[in-house]
């Protein structure tokens, strides 16, 4: 069995000779070198680490086997921390996705100057996370912000630094703000693989433009949609790093102290190495499932 | 009954600097099947999406069913059509495609199910309703993008070209299936094709049309005997008539008795109304022969060097390439037209 699949593989890749015997391996080399010194090696030392217990001044180290997880999964503030990454992530990958949506569905529907609105509408997507954070936080700045001034205008008080669920909305925005470039490509250019005929053909089968969009467009989309779920989930947990610490710092209290964000105070500020490492095994593990979930998905396609 | 009714009908594309229709008439009859045939570009998609309400008119006025619709949705025109690709919905089985339309309307789901029944066993699809249209082959889903019209029983039917996307001998089999259901159910109906053989079958009233605009109406056998203008000669009739060069065709209709042919008229003469005639007044060089069968084409050029000709002969008795055949023509089948409006000249009654 194994032999007739490695045929097949065999006969359906287009198979590419190297004269020299080491060239393929030369060539492959740099991208090898890179996983083992920026992956394989941090992750071995995660795995490593969090099974270890250390003093605060790096003296003593002893192995403690699985105590960091046990301690970890026992811990309140962790599980906060998990119960706060998952309404962000939610939070996130709704917001984008909605904004970017309905981005997607009007300039889908534009015919002058549509390169214009694409490019315009792009552009967010180049801006750094830790940019995009202090470019929001000068808005919503509860003294100089002008957002938090027009918010106070219309009778909110605004302030995220004592208010948790402002400060939620805060990185929210901000980190969302980026994404919904990235879903606005993703979207429109499924939009654009649909058929016009089809709509038309609903249109003379009586359905409205919002029923259109119902019962047509958006299960077409349905591939689209899921890979993009993926995708900002895996965002928002793993490089929303930079939007929380440059604006909220994880705070009021916990309120904003995601899991990545958790990771990195544990081990630089709480020089809690061993539960560091503990969490971003964790996280290696969610990170692991995604994309697996990812490729078992994407790679079937969903079906409709 | 419906008929439909183009009064002026315009269409200028914003920013085009030409009318893609300059102002277009039509009548078209209760129950008949009116076919729009014409060279890609020529116009007839434009004017059948303005029919169905997914074009604006630019100018003009559309009535189905004496009811003008210039500037009522789609869906509330009382017609349904057939995509060139069936634009069936490809996340909705069988059933779901054709009840998607009745429920719409909001119709009841038990009535619903009846008129998809009875569509369906009409079609013969009875077997796949509960199939997703990629499980089809291409005739099953030209079929369901029929049943998908016929259920909601419109006012007319629009045809956007239905048959080019199934193979040569489906096509012709899917002609006849169409023209028998179109008859029976009695329906108004405008089909548009580029082909024009699909045209000359189907067509109750044939509408030649050429840069937008109407180049003959009539009677598919009409246009045929007495094509209006080069253009309509040369587009209706397989192959397509012979034009001959100006002395060759003037000698050949001054033989014939017709005094007006000299110096200003163009003569024209199909392939199936050439035979062979020994010592006949034209003379052929062969250079290929196709045999279809019953007939034959036989491809050549007139000694006069400037006219290529076709023949289409029947019998077996054919030259090869290279040999010279004489061919004759009855001066009844010869067609002249004005050399420079390349209308038709109406004397050619010897």
């Amino acid at each position: 069995m194994a032999r007739l699949v490695a045929l097949e593989v065999h006969v359906l890749t287009k198979k590419v000779t190297f004269s020299h015997r080491w060239l393929p391996y030369l060539l492959v080399a740099p991208q090898i070198a890179i996983t083992l010194v920026f992956f394989i090696w941090p992750a071995s030392q995660a795995l490593y680490q969090s099974v270890l217990r250390q003093d605060a001044f790096g003296l003593k180290t002893e192995y403690v086997g699985l105590a960091n997880f046990a301690k970890l999964f026992n811990d309140p503030l962790y599980l906060q921390s998990f119960y706060t990454t998952i309404t962000f992530s939610a939070l996130v990958a709704g917001v984008s996705m909605a904004v970017a949506l309905v981005l997607a569905v009007m300039a889908d529907r534009v015919v002058r100057q549509a390169t214009t609105y694409r490019t315009l509408l792009i552009w967010p997507y180049a801006v750094a996370p830790a940019v995009a954070g202090v470019l929001w936080w000068f808005l919503f700045n509860p003294t100089i912000g002008i957002a938090a001034y027009a918010l106070d205008a219309l009778g909110y008080d605004w302030n995220h630094y004592v208010d948790g669920g402002d400060a939620m909305t805060l990185i929210v925005v901000a980190a969302s703000w980026r994404q919904v470039s990235y879903n606005f490509l993703f979207f429109l250019a499924g939009l654009q693989a649909i058929p016009k005929s089809l709509t038309e053909a609903a249109a003379i089968d009586g359905a409205g433009p919002l029923k259109r969009f119902v019962t047509i467009q958006l299960p077409l989309l349905s591939p689209t949609v899921f890979f993009l779920l993926v995708v900002n989930v895996v965002y928002a947990f793993f490089e929303t790093f930079g939007v929380v610490h440059a604006t909220t710092d994880g705070g009021p209290g916990q309120a904003t102290t995601i899991l990545v964000y958790k990771v990195w105070r544990d081990a630089f500020q709480g020089l809690n190495l061993g539960s560091s490492a503990a969490q971003s095994v964790v996280l290696m593990a969610i990170v692991i499932a995604l994309t697996a979930i990812q490729f078992r998905f994407i790679e079937r396609k969903v079906e409709y | 009954m419906s008929d439909i009714r183009l009064r002026n009908v315009r269409k200028v594309y914003p920013g085009a600097a030409e009318a893609t229709i300059p102002g277009l008439s039509l009548d078209i009859g209760a129950g008949e099947l009116c076919v729009l045939v014409g060279p890609s570009g020529c116009g007839k998609s434009t004017l059948l999406r303005m029919v169905a309400g997914l074009e604006e008119v630019t100018d003009g006025e559309i009535n189905i069913a004496g009811r003008q619709v210039n500037d009522l949705e789609p869906a509330r025109r009382d017609i349904s059509m057939v995509f060139q690709n069936y634009a069936l919905y490809p996340h909705m089985t069988v059933h779901g495609n054709m009840a998607y339309g009745l429920k719409n309307r909001g119709m009841p789901k038990a009535e619903i199910a009846e008129k998809v029944g009875t569509a369906a066993r009409m079609l013969g699809l009875a077997d796949y309703l509960d199939r997703k249209p990629r499980q089809l082959s291409g005739g099953q889903r030209q079929r369901v993008a029929m049943g998908r019209a016929i259920v909601r029983e419109p006012a007319a039917f629009l045809f956007d070209e239905p048959l080019s996307n199934l193979d040569a001998k489906l096509r012709v089999k899917t002609r006849v299936e169409i023209r028998d259901l179109q008859q029976r159910l009695g329906t108004t109906s405008i089909y548009v094709t580029h082909d024009q053989q699909e045209a000359m079958t189907l067509a109750d009233t044939l509408v030649v049309m050429n840069a937008g605009r109407v180049e003959q109406i009539g009677p598919p056998m009409e246009i045929y005997a007495r094509p209006a203008s080069l253009f309509v000669a040369g587009f209706i009739g397989s192959p397509p008539m012979n034009v001959l060069a100006p002395g060759t065709g003037a000698a050949l209709a001054t033989a014939a008795g017709i005094e007006r042919a000299a110096g200003h008229a163009v003569v024209g003469v199909r392939p199936e109304d050439l035979r062979a005639q020994p010592g006949g007044p034209l003379a052929v060089t062969v250079r290929v022969v196709e045999r279809l069968g019953a007939t034959a084409n036989v491809h050549g050029v007139l000694d006069d060097g400037a006219s290529e000709v076709i023949a289409s002969l029947s019998g077996t008795d054919l030259p090869g390439p290279g040999e010279v055949m004489h061919l004759g023509v009855n001066p009844a089948d010869l067609h002249l037209f004005d050399h420079a409006s390349g209308q038709r000249l109406e004397c050619a009654g010897a």
